[in-house]
């Protein structure tokens, strides 16, 4: 009974090729907009939230506060009040797992004929377990280095490239500010931050080498920031209140002046990021299901035509006995194999296109088998909510009135 | 020969209602028919022999008094039981053969059957056995489009007959047909009535309904002669 009218189905389809076709052209471009929309929404959020991973989880960055000198006031950063001390203490708050002082500057390194400009950051080996960076070749610096203010240097991946090519730098001399520095190691490839700077793109020195002997004039035993890790995401805000205490405490801020110092949440930040990703995810799914509904409504169309057209072929087949269950049922199987070839060829074309923008664009895109699924059964629905109508109206005729329809 | 009639009509009335108010097109008709007749209608335009063949077709039902088809009261019946006697009790014939035209004959003949819920293999068994009855064996793989008039009539009287009915109810059959082609259809519904085919044909052609062996005249909604088919319809053919 079912493959009968399914066969029937087909062949009704058969019977007005080009107008079926262009009824599941709707269809087509709906579920292949869905499925491509959503690996492209797929996608970026994957490169965002790698690129959160990479930045390393529940991060706090502590910065030092602006200066007003003379009526000049200078943004925060500038004043030169965060010590290497304050890190250590920092590092002994409940709730933090690692906190690392910096002092960032730019500088230009050279090795034999070879010479790159780039970021030189002063800091601890605590730095490692701050980023969650892991060393590729070699090891960090470790605290005697930071005592000693030694002349020690970790590459990141870029530099490595622009000094080195294929040789192994690890034991080699390089020079910075005319200073030479054994490389001691090289870190993992890291990949771009949320703003698309190039995270592989810096050196590492212990931060009291860079105090003393590469950005010293400035500033005299103080770093820039701090970083600082806490040990869980539910731990942060109670973390944030201790630094700002403790720093507070530290610096000697009178209840009421202003802090010399400021806390901010990076992981917040982070979420921000993620989730206006995610949100322009929804949104492209949304906008293209909306094209969903118009292929369903296309249909709906063509089955009202369908169902006028052919009400003689209705009132026939009632009075050789089609129950009106056996009519609703012709229609309803005819929208549904309509809909649901549709959302085959839609499928294959949302997955190529997808596979398409992936190679020709930056955006790398993910093809879910949920958006898969998704597609299939909202177009499923889509057919029989919109063939429903159609197919009621054909079972309700009276036997009598179609049979005379001409 | 079995005692039930096939077709008890009781005081049957049918009433439209229209804007110029109602129009009483069946004023009571009392009918019987017993399995193995070959009955003719007639009756000029409007006297109400289409709606009574609709409702005898189930297409339609009474407003008033009593329709028994092969012991079912039609009247107390719903819909999915109307469209099983449609299917099962009741074999129709066309003026219009309504053959559909995407579907072979073979598939044409066999659709009663999808209805009916009989396996694929015996439907299209059943199919052809009808088909070679009425002499259309070898067209089974034929599209209604590329075979004549008469043809057509054919396949739709093998699939009026292909779910073995208590009844054939004709509306019209020869009406698009010549008057060649007519008599053997005709010839066609009498070899049918003479291996026991129930068979009820509504016509205005008097030639037509001398092939019948009972004659029911219907005038103004009533039935107006019911008797044997009068001498002079014969001498017409």
């Amino acid at each position: 009974m079912i493959f009968a009218m399914l066969r029937e189905a087909f062949a009704a389809m058969a019977a007005n090729r080009m107008r079926a076709a262009l009824t599941m052209l709707g269809m087509v471009i709906g579920v292949a907009a869905v499925i491509l929309m959503l690996a492209i929404g797929r996608g970026v959020e994957d490169s965002v939230s790698k690129s959160i991973a990479s930045m390393g989880s529940n991060l706090f960055i502590v910065l030092s506060g602006s200066s007003a000198q003379g009526g000049l006031r200078l943004g925060s950063g500038n004043a030169p009040t965060l010590t290497i001390d304050d890190a250590s203490a920092i590092a002994e708050l409940p709730g933090v797992v690692a906190s690392a002082p910096t002092l960032p500057g730019g500088a230009q390194v050279v090795y034999g004929s070879a010479n790159w400009g780039t970021q030189v950051n002063g800091t601890t080996p605590d730095y490692i377990d701050v980023s969650s960076w892991g060393v590729a070749s070699g090891a960090i610096f470790d605290d005697s280095d930071v005592r000693g203010a030694t002349r020690v240097a970790m590459l990141g991946q870029t530099v490595v490239d622009n000094l080195f090519g294929a040789e192994d730098p690890v034991g080699k001399t390089i020079r910075i500010k005319n200073a030479s520095f054994v490389v001691v190691g090289v870190m993992n490839k890291r990949g771009q931050s949320l703003d698309g700077r190039d995270q592989d793109d810096t050196v590492l020195v212990p931060v009291t080498t860079a105090q003393r002997k590469l950005f010293g004039a400035q500033f005299q035993g103080t770093v820039r920031f701090i970083s600082v890790k806490a040990e869980s995401e539910a731990a942060m805000p109670r973390v944030e209140d201790e630094i700002n205490a403790l720093l507070t405490e530290r610096h000697r801020i009178r209840p009421g002046a202003d802090a010399d110092f400021t806390v901010r949440n990076l992981t917040a930040i982070a979420e921000t990021a993620a989730q206006a990703t995610r949100l322009m995810a929804l949104l492209l799914g949304a906008i293209a299901s909306i094209s969903l509904v118009v292929g369903g409504i296309g249909i709906m169309n063509i089955m009202l035509v369908s169902v006028t057209e052919r009400t003689r072929e209705i009132g026939i087949r009632m009075a050789i006995g089609a129950a009106r269950t056996h009519i609703l049922w012709q229609f309803l199987l005819e929208s549904i194999v309509l809909s649901l070839v549709g959302c085959l060829i839609g499928v294959g074309i949302g997955v190529l296109g997808a596979y398409a923008v992936s190679h020709t664009t930056e955006v790398a895109t993910i093809v879910s088998p949920m958006s898969i699924v998704l597609g299939f059964s909202v177009a499923a629905g889509i057919g029989v909510f919109f063939g429903f109508y159609p197919a009621r109206k054909a079972s309700l005729l009276q036997p009598i009135e179609a049979l005379r329809f001409q | 020969m079995a005692s039930t009639p096939v077709i008890t009509c009781r005081g049957v009335v049918k009433d439209y209602l229209t804007d110029a108010g109602t129009i009483n097109v069946l004023r009571g008709i009392d009918l019987t028919v017993m399995p193995g007749e070959f009955v003719a209608i007639m009756g000029p335009s409007g006297s109400g022999k289409s709606t009574l063949m609709n409702i005898l077709g189930c297409l339609d039902v009474p407003t008033g008094g009593q329709y028994v088809l092969a012991g079912a009261d039609v009247g107390t019946l719903a819909e999915p039981a109307l469209a099983r006697l449609r299917n099962q009790t009741i074999g129709f014939v066309f003026q219009g053969f309504n053959l559909l035209g995407r579907a072979t004959l073979e598939d044409n003949v066999a659709l009663p059957l999808v209805y009916a819920r009989v396996p694929a293999q015996e439907r299209r068994a059943r199919a052809r056995d009808v088909l070679a009855k009425v002499g259309l064996g070898d067209l089974s793989r034929s599209f209604p489009n590329k075979i004549s008039g008469g043809q057509q009539q054919r396949v739709a009287i093998a699939r009026a007959l292909v779910t073995s009915p208590a009844l054939v109810l004709a509306d019209e059959p020869t009406g698009n047909l010549d008057t060649h082609t007519s008599m053997e259809i005709m010839e066609l519904f009498a070899a049918l009535n003479r291996d026991g085919m129930t068979v009820v044909v509504v016509t205005h052609e008097p030639d037509v309904a001398a092939w019948a062996h009972r004659l029911v005249q219907l005038r103004d909604g009533v039935v107006h002669y019911d008797g044997p088919v009068p001498e002079q319809f014969r001498k017409a053919s």
